[in-house]
């Protein structure tokens, strides 16, 4: 009875770590997705994620950067050397100072980060009626239930309920935290072709672009629970024994 | 006991000119502890195991770290992206530090329960409370250090307490702490300076925590003194190895976390670079602080003298004072609990109102991450009240009031087998 009552405290005062998350999520609720990369045992979807890539560099790239992502990072969804050579020379990055003391443009490499959409925070304002776009590199782990947020953010948008009156250059949507962005409705039916031909609905690039970006923001979550389990089953077995040992070493006392 | 004996001559030498085989020996081999310890008395040897697990991870990852307000935030995305198993690293050592709070305050909960704050314990729980203060400094500039916005905002809202004090000693005191005029730079560099120096002063106290554990050796759950040798039995192999089990059950847990939920004890907004201009929308403490940042926050009005006007204490300061007062009571324990009986085994009233502490606390907890708005506020006023009457009102009368059971005659007693002498 008191070891239940232990249990239930230290129970109840993890759950206490999730508070916030009562706190935050008030305002609207948020449907889970079914992820691949969610539970024990998930992976990533290299082709969810080379479209979600694809999204990205064909949509949000116009206004999100992706600071913290290089491209040789892309060898992570299935991309051999050449082609993330070839990828990387597609963008245009700053080098230098030359000889002669001069920045000077060259073909992007592997080595580089994806560039800045912008040269900085009041061009990006500019171009975007006063709103900032985020760099979109941690987004998934920077909102509550990211993934789930993303996405359904994504294909949020609606018409305002009657009487909400909007303010100028935003739009309505329903799980964004206050439901006014200044965002435009980013995903359209069809807006780019795949590469591999599966069809362009917004379902399917909100979906796909939350596969790259999860990825962006966690690189290493594959890993980390593929290390989890042996990590885990190896601890099982050491406790395991360790109990058998405990048993017989304590048994002349009892 | 039998001593140390070795044939290893070369050893010999060394023991008798510098006796660390034979203080090992005494401390951790035959170092008697009483046979009927039971699984809360694993928490204090974890609570060692995860201090040098901190310090192993911390030493790796500030190999890494770069202590500036423009490159913080990125060595740590650099660690968890580009250096090997940095993201391990990481999410050990951010784990760890919670892992570190529920250890010791179930180490804590444990002492409270069973009256080991008692003599000739007193010293040895006040080294306890030394620690637990060292912890949460520690705890605080650490989670500084990622720099992202409840890393700013939340060193912003703490050193700023400190402004309470009056006669213009508190801002003075603020801009010196900030080493300018908000949190910055030279605040980022000395909560690194300071988060580097502090766990080594906690291992020093940890030690002083041990030497005075051994004088007298541990409480039990019976909480009297051991009579004779058949209520001690060597701490190795018995307790080596049960602290061993208690370690492999400890880890389990915190591998589940540190591989399936690393960041299920953090804050989402910690992944957004720290940004001065724009103030998250709740600035919540780490999980730990909570039932003390509840207690901060429980103080929503001016304390003076009625019907005049004038007021002593301001809100603010009040809250301060609340906030420290409800640790610093802690060293107070072993003279406000004016009963000579320890277990609660044995104190049926007291055993009623630990748990209502217990409750206390959670619910402390629970409105530290609400927003400051009603109904959280009145409930988090009554859950301060009760701690402290706790403390104040309950523990020195229940010695008085309370009739005690009667205790049984030895630890080893054959009369209370196969009750709760055994361990459980
Ligand atoms: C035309 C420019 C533009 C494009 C294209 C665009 N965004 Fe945005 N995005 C913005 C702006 C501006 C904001 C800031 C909105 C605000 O703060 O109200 C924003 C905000 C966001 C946010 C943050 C929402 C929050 O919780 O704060 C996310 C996530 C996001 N965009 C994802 C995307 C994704 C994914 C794409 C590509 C499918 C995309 N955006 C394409 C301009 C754009
Ligand atoms: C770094 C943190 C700490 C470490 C490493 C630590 C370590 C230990 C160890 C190894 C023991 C003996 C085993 C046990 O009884 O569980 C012990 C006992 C004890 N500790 Fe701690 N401790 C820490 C913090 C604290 C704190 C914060 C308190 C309370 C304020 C405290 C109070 C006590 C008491 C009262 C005992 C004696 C318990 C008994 O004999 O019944 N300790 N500690």
């Amino acid at each position: 009875m008191k070891k239940l009552a232990i249990i239930a405290a230290a129970a109840a005062f993890l759950g206490l770590a999730q508070a916030p998350v009562v706190q935050a999520a008030e305002e609207v609720e948020i449907p889970s997705h079914d992820w691949s990369f969610s539970g024990m045992f998930g992976t990533f979807d290299r082709a969810k994620q080379q479209r979600g890539l694809q999204v990205y560099r064909e949509v949000c790239a116009a206004c999100h950067g992706l600071r913290l992502v290089a491209f040789r990072n892309l060898a992570d969804l299935g991309y051999n050397e050449d082609e993330i050579r070839s990828l990387a020379a597609d963008y245009q990055v700053e080098d230098g100072p030359d000889e002669n003391g001069d920045m000077f443009m060259r073909d992007g490499v592997a080595s580089d980060r994806f560039p800045a959409p912008f040269p900085n925070e009041n061009a990006a304002r500019m171009a975007n009626n006063g709103a900032l776009p985020p760099d979109l590199s941690l987004i998934t782990k920077a909102r509550q239930q990211g993934p789930d947020y993303l996405y359904h953010l994504l294909l949020g948008y609606q018409d305002p309920p009657a009487g909400v009156e909007m303010m100028d250059g935003m739009y309505y949507n329903a799980y964004f935290p206050g439901h006014q962005i200044a965002m435009a409705p980013p995903l359209m039916e069809g807006a780019i072709s795949y590469a591999d031909g599966t069809p362009a609905t917004t379902q399917q690039m909100a979906e796909d672009v939350t596969y790259f970006l999860t990825w962006a923001a966690e690189p290493n979550l594959e890993a980390r629970k593929q290390m989890g389990m042996k990590v885990i089953l190896f601890l099982l077995i050491f406790t395991g024994l360790l109990y058998a040992v405990k048993r017989k070493v304590w048994a002349d006392l009892h | 006991m039998s001593g140390f004996k070795t044939n290893n001559r070369t050893i010999k030498w060394l023991d008798s000119r510098l006796p660390v085989f034979s203080t090992m020996n005494h401390h951790l081999i035959d170092y008697p502890a009483p046979r009927n310890l039971n699984y809360l008395w694993n928490f204090g040897s974890l609570a060692g195991i995860v201090l040098v697990v901190m310090i192993i991870t911390g030493i790796l990852l500030a190999m890494q770290y770069t202590p500036h307000v423009d490159m913080a935030f990125d060595s740590v995305e650099r660690i968890m992206r580009d250096v090997n198993y940095g993201w391990l690293i990481r999410y050990m050592h951010m784990n760890g530090a919670s892992f570190f709070f529920i250890v010791v305050y179930a180490h804590m909960l444990r002492g409270l329960y069973y009256g080991s704050y008692k003599a000739p314990r007193e010293v040895l729980w006040g080294l306890g409370v030394i620690i637990l203060l060292l912890m949460m400094a520690t705890a605080f500039m650490g989670y500084v250090l990622p720099w992202g916005q409840m890393s700013f905002w939340g060193a912003t809202v703490i050193t700023n307490l400190f402004s309470a004090i009056p006669w213009g000693i508190g801002d003075a005191l603020v801009t010196w702490l900030w080493g300018g005029f908000s949190v910055d730079n030279p605040t980022l560099n000395r909560f690194f300076a300071l988060h580097y120096l502090l766990p080594f002063i906690i291992v020093a106290v940890v030690f002083l925590h041990l030497w005075a554990l051994h004088a007298f050796g541990s409480n039990n759950p019976l909480g009297i003194d051991a009579k004779g040798p058949q209520d001690k039995i060597p701490f190795h192999p018995y307790y080596t190895v049960k602290d061993l089990l208690g370690l492999g059950v400890f880890l389990i847990i915190f591998a589940g976390f540190i591989f399936y939920a690393p960041n299920y004890m953090g804050h989402p907004d910690n992944y957004i670079e720290a940004n001065p201009l724009v103030t998250p929308a709740h600035i919540v403490p780490e999980w730990y602080f909570l039932p003390f940042y509840a207690m901060l926050r429980a103080i929503t009005f001016d304390i003076g003298i009625p019907f005049t006007g004038i007021t002593l204490i301001d809100a603010k300061l009040g809250g301060v004072l609340v906030m420290f007062g409800s640790i610093i009571i802690l060293f107070f324990l072993p003279w406000l609990d004016t009963s000579p009986v320890r277990s609660s085994r044995f104190r049926p009233l007291y055993k009623l109102f630990f748990w209502v502490l217990v409750v206390a606390l959670l619910v402390l907890g629970y409105v530290g991450a609400m927003p400051p708005e009603q109904p959280w506020v009145t409930i988090g006023q009554i859950a301060t009240a009760y701690y402290f009457a706790h403390f104040l009102i309950v523990m020195p009368l229940l010695g008085k009031l309370e009739r005690p059971k009667p205790l049984p005659a030895s630890i080893a007693d054959p009369v209370l087998k196969p009750g709760p002498a055994t361990n459980q």
